[in-house]
């Protein structure tokens, strides 16, 4: 048991954090689901690609640096706590990226990483569907070979995509094979939000921005080369971000880190009263959940690092921060009073809390799968192989 | 950088993991509360040659709350945290036999006084042992003893890391213990576990105790403060045993069915060594004190 970070480890935290104190904005950006707040967090993508802080992780050749695990997560770790920008390319860097890099072709590659990593070129993730939402195998959107093209035709809907009001490609699956049922006979497919016969209608969100969009597809043509890791491979090639997502890359600790000293100064700039006094168990139980959170992920940095995989662990974490959010801010909004209802970062950030427990699988079905993963109780009913979805 | 525990603890806990599950300890634990202690005691001799009294003065805290955790899983009755953590540091040495304290207000009686060898008020030795109280757990013993006690700091937080190890391990051991009710037992004609309502329920227990641990492990690095592992461990190991009794139904109730042992220990444990309104109350005041304007 050692937590202590080696000389280029700390060299490496010194560098971030020098970096961002100098350049991360001193005011907010708006909101990334306005055109203004896209606009100025696309630059800021830009800016930290210029001085290869956009993807640490990825290799040189790709704007990356190489960086290990463990460097990841203190980059993470300072760019939370520095108070910088929401990533609005995390959706490509965090779920697609690490397929492209496992599953994509060296053209596929070089096509699609440099504009992730600059931010020039932000993805959304299609994959849920009017009538597929946790149970995403029964998904109707389909994909008809197109020979004498060489590709497919795209057509069907995805929705609740997040910032597909704006991002500028896609990643989702479809089915190729009519014949095949659930799992079987899906395709992971990439294509341009605006080609021909794509249409996106953004959706307004609880907070009234359109954070998400539905998307139509009307024989939208895609050629085999954005065809991500084989046809009818759909579904094991989206597991295996979907890993990532509940897992380690979605949420980092320093995002929970740093909101929760944020709120012990918020408790401490409170005035003495019932509000104060009722949040003190918050106060603290956020600064426990989030000291937990950081120290649970470096047992899973030790295990990844020492060749394990994520496994039903991704969802064990899931629950946990997507719950540890949500009281975090709820303690923060009982702190401002009656000026709770008021505009503030801690509003935006509660009222985005409130759909952790929704989006990257819902809790439900992160406990149905610790249960059965990982305790080994007897799995729920599913559809038989021949049942119509 | 390797936040999991090394080859050498690996062993350690092995090692009692081993000794511990063939000394049939729930028996040990039941004739302890009857006042039988020949078992307990004979089991105390073995549990000090493997070398568990010695960890706090020879090994690290993390070595101590390995073992403390082995100790709850199999309800190892006795006076251990006051004889193998706080006694120990606050002496400067390993502790010979058995020997309890109280340190009041925090504790305020002499954890199973009878049977030890030396009773202490803080660190200084009393023969002033008083009145017998029962605890929710039948295998405590409470003496009142007279005195007034200067707090030895190191001592206590190991003392509270080492009560936190021993939730966690009593924590763990309800959720094993009801992960296999649950499989075997049927209503309805299936398997309750096959229920979400009671998977649900034991999903959380286990992501309580997943996230309790590093902190109990943080704490013995010293990455956290010891009242941190002690409020994770209590409120983890409280929801364990809450949830472990509804899904046993009226046999978790009883007091012959052994899941009785760790239900009354985690209530004990849970306010020994500063309830967990203490130690929030302790962060509380260390946060709003080190986040003066200031970075970390
Ligand atoms: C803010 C936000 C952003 C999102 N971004 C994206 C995105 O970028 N791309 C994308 O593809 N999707 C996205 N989603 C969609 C998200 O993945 C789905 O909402 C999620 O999978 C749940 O599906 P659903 O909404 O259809 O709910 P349903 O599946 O209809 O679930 C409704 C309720 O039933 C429960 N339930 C369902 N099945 C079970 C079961 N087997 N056992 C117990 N309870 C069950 C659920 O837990 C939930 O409480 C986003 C959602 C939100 C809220």
């Amino acid at each position: 048991m050692d937590l202590t970070l080696s000389e280029s480890e700390l060299a490496f935290q010194a560098e971030t954090r020098a970096w961002l104190a100098a350049h991360v904005p001193a005011e907010p950006l708006a909101s990334m689901d306005t055109a203004e707040g896209w606009a100025q967090h696309q630059a800021w993508e830009r800016q930290l690609s210029d001085a290869r802080w956009s993807v640490v992780s990825w290799p040189e050749r790709y704007h990356g640096r190489d960086a290990s695990l463990v460097e990841w997560v203190i980059f993470e770790e300072e760019y939370y706590r520095a108070g910088a920008p929401g990533r609005v390319g995390q959706n490509g860097i965090f779920l697609l990226a690490p397929i492209l890099f496992d599953h994509g072709t060296p053209d596929q590659q070089d096509r699609f990483l440099p504009t992730m990593a600059t931010g020039e070129r932000i993805w959304a993730q299609c994959w849920s569907e009017p009538e597929a939402g946790s149970d995403l195998a029964s998904l109707r959107s389909t994909a008809r070979r197109d020979d004498e093209r060489g590709g497919w035709l795209l057509n069907g809907q995805k929705t609740w995509s997040s910032r597909a009001s704006y991002a500028h490609w896609g990643f989702g699956l479809f089915r190729s094979d009519p014949q095949a049922q659930r799992h079987a006979g899906l395709t992971y497919f990439l294509f341009p939000l605006d080609a021909d016969g794509v249409t996106v209608r953004p959706i307004a969100q609880l907070d009234g921005e359109a954070g998400f969009a539905e998307v139509f597809f009307e024989d939208v043509f895609v050629p085999d080369a954005d065809v991500l890791g084989g046809v009818g491979a759909g579904w094991d090639v989206a597991m295996s971000t979907a890993g990532n997502e509940r897992g380690l890359s979605l949420r980092s600790p320093g995002r929970f880190c740093a909101a929760a000293d944020r709120l012990v100064d918020l408790y401490r700039e409170t005035p003495d009263g019932p509000d104060r006094d009722a949040a003190a168990q918050g106060v603290v139980d956020a600064w426990l959940g989030a000291q937990a959170y950081r120290l649970y992920t470096w047992g899973t940095v030790t295990r990844l690092a020492g060749g394990g995989d994520m496994g039903a662990a991704g969802s064990v974490n899931k629950v946990f921060w997507s719950e540890l959010d949500i009281a975090l801010h709820e303690t923060a909004l009982g702190l401002r009073g009656p000026a709770a209802e008021v505009g503030s970062t801690w509003l935006d950030g509660y009222t985005f809390s409130l759909s952790g427990p929704i989006y990257a699988g819902t809790n439900e079905v992160q406990r149905n799968i610790v249960a059965e993963r990982i305790l080994g109780l007897p799995r729920e009913p599913r559809p038989s192989r021949g049942a119509p979805t | 950088m390797r936040f999991e525990p090394t080859d050498d603890q690996r062993d350690l806990a092995g090692a009692l993991e081993g000794l511990l599950s063939a000394s049939d300890t729930v028996a040990v634990a039941r004739a302890w509360a009857d006042g039988d202690t020949a078992a307990g005691l004979a089991l105390w001799r073995r549990l000090a040659d493997l070398g568990v009294t010695m960890l706090a003065t020879e090994a690290s805290p993390v070595e101590v709350a390995i073992a403390f955790e082995a100790l709850g899983r199999h309800a190892v009755p006795g006076p251990w945290v006051e004889s193998a953590a706080y006694l120990p540091i606050a002496l400067g040495h390993e502790v010979e036999g058995v020997a309890t304290l109280a340190l009041p207000p925090l504790v305020p009686f002499a954890l199973d006084a009878d049977v030890a060898d030396q009773v202490y008020v803080g660190a200084t030795p009393t023969d002033q042992v008083g009145a017998q109280h029962p605890s929710v757990d039948r295998a405590r013993r409470l003496f009142e003893v007279t005195g007034t006690a200067e707090t030895h700091p190191e001592a206590l937080d190991l003392a509270v890391l080492a009560t936190s190890a021993q939730l966690l391990g009593a924590g763990e051991r309800v959720l094993a213990d009801s992960v296999a009710y649950v499989k075997q037992r049927k209503q309805f004609g299936r398997q309750i576990g096959s229920y979400q309502a009671i998977k649900h329920c034991l999903a959380d227990v286990r992501i309580a105790l997943d996230f309790a641990r590093p902190l109990v492990v943080g704490a013995a690095l010293g990455e956290v403060p010891a009242s941190a592992a002690k409020v994770a461990a209590a409120d983890a190991a409280y929801l364990a045993s809450r949830t472990g009794l509804q899904v046993h139904g009226a046999i978790g109730y009883t007091a012959e069915f052994d899941l009785s042992v760790w239900i009354t220990k985690i209530r004990a444990l849970v306010s020994a060594w500063g309830t967990p309104a203490h130690h929030r109350a302790l962060l509380l005041g260390s946060l709003v004190d080190s986040r003066d304007g200031t970075d970390r």
